[in-house]
């Protein structure tokens, strides 16, 4: 093992160690979905109209937490340096720790997701797909959200800064994922946006570690 | 414009100085040579297979995690470089970490951080050394343990490229950045 591969499980480790990393977009995830009844009201028809848009909106703002952190780390106590004069490319090592985090925060948000679809009042029987297309929209979201995290990385508070940028690549996401819930939540094929919404996730874990990669090489120049 | 007219040229065994008061380029120039910073003209050539992991580069910060235990870095760099377990055992025995294997980054001084960052050196051997003010930091035990790092580096055929003030290594050419205002010029 070496390389890429060994990166990602030092980061997996390193997620879930230093004040419980995951804990903040899962909260987060949790926390806005909750106060979705106090704001649109709480009979049941209108939590069903507003709830899979709700959970699909706090899934994507939650993934963008942990960017922030995900390379300024590693460029402030010179590991990316350490990483990019040792030969493995970057772009291996932008792949691996987005995994690595996608890993650790996507899926407890996919594990979390169900829970509050069944408080929004959505339907029990749809809660399995609606964990599986939060796991495979947080992949996107996570990805997609890594060009910003590498963009911004030598920025101090670059939060806003990687909210501008992903944002916009979260657009095909946003709108094949929830197009997925609703149709599970109206009982119709869901298949068809649940399969774009994989499109996207593959898409963005096939081309963002090489933007990431040169964004990452240009914060250390 | 930090330096124009550089040129120079380091073989096995050697190693140079670079010399110069702060912001005269040394950290830059190491920068450029480990191919992490683009230099605006000129080339680098490195003899031998065209293969980056040739070379380490040391630079200011010590690429320390403070959540990780100082064995637990060490052998994630040992995987990282496709080296074995025991490779990072004894390079943190050579840098007189032993007794502060379970301290996680945090709890290490800056002296031991940096002992802990020359364990890199140690676990991956590659010709070329590039170190930024490696010795910043130490102490008088561990400039002697620098020093030896380096002679035996050089004795087995080593590269060794540092930014350093004060006493340098012994046997060394020094690169003096000051005077290269506009020409180069190497003792």
């Amino acid at each position: 093992m070496s390389g890429a591969s060994s990166a990602f499980f030092r980061e997996l480790k390193l997620a879930w160690s230093g004040g419980g990393g995951p804990a903040l977009p899962v909260g987060f995830f949790a926390a806005a979905s909750s106060l979705t009844p106090f704001a649109v009201g709480p009979d049941t028809e209108t939590l069903q109209i507003a709830g899979p848009g709700v959970i699909w909106i706090a899934l994507a703002l939650a993934s963008l937490l942990p960017m922030e952190r995900l390379f300024q780390a590693d460029l402030e106590d010179g590991t990316l340096d350490a990483y990019a004069g040792s030969g493995v490319a970057l772009e291996g090592i932008a792949a691996a720790k987005t995994f690595a985090h996608w890993i650790a925060t996507g899926i407890p948000l996919a594990v979390v997701a169900p829970i509050l679809w069944i408080m929004l009042q959505g339907d029990p029987g749809a809660a399995p797909l609606v964990a599986l297309a939060s796991l495979i929209g947080s992949a996107a979201f996570f990805f997609f959200g890594s060009i910003g995290a590498a963009l911004a990385a030598g920025v101090r508070r670059g939060g806003l800064l990687i909210a501008l940028v992903t944002l916009p690549l979260y657009v095909p996401t946003m709108i094949f994922g929830a197009a997925a819930l609703y149709a599970a939540a109206g009982g119709e094929d869901w298949s068809t946006p649940l399969m774009l919404t994989g499109a996207a996730a593959l898409f963005g874990m096939a081309s963002a570690p090489f933007a990431a990669a040169m964004a990452l090489r240009t914060a250390i120049d | 414009m930090l330096f124009e007219g550089l040129s120079f040229a380091v073989s096995g065994g050697e190693a140079l100085e670079l010399r110069g008061p702060n912001g005269s380029g040394k950290s830059t120039l190491l920068r450029i040579l480990a191919g992490l910073t683009r230099q605006h003209a000129g080339t680098v050539k490195y003899a031998g297979p065209e293969d980056e992991t040739l070379l380490h580069y040391l630079g200011h910060s010590d690429a320390v995690k403070p959540t990780e235990t100082a064995l637990e870095q060490a052998r994630f760099w040992a995987r990282y470089f496709g080296r074995t377990q025991d490779a990072a055992t004894s390079a943190i025995e050579r840098v007189g970490l032993s007794r502060r294997v379970d301290v996680p980054g945090r709890g290490l001084s800056a002296g031991q951080k940096r002992r802990l960052a020359l364990t890199r050196l140690l676990i991956d051997p590659r010709p070329v050394w590039l170190l930024d003010e490696p010795t910043a930091a130490l102490d008088v035990e561990g400039r002697g343990l620098v020093d030896t790092l380096v002679a035996e580096h050089r004795a087995g055929g080593g590269v060794v490229i540092a930014a350093i003030h004060g006493e340098g290594f012994a046997a060394s050419r020094t690169l003096d950045l000051a005077t290269l205002a506009g020409a180069g010029a190497i003792a």
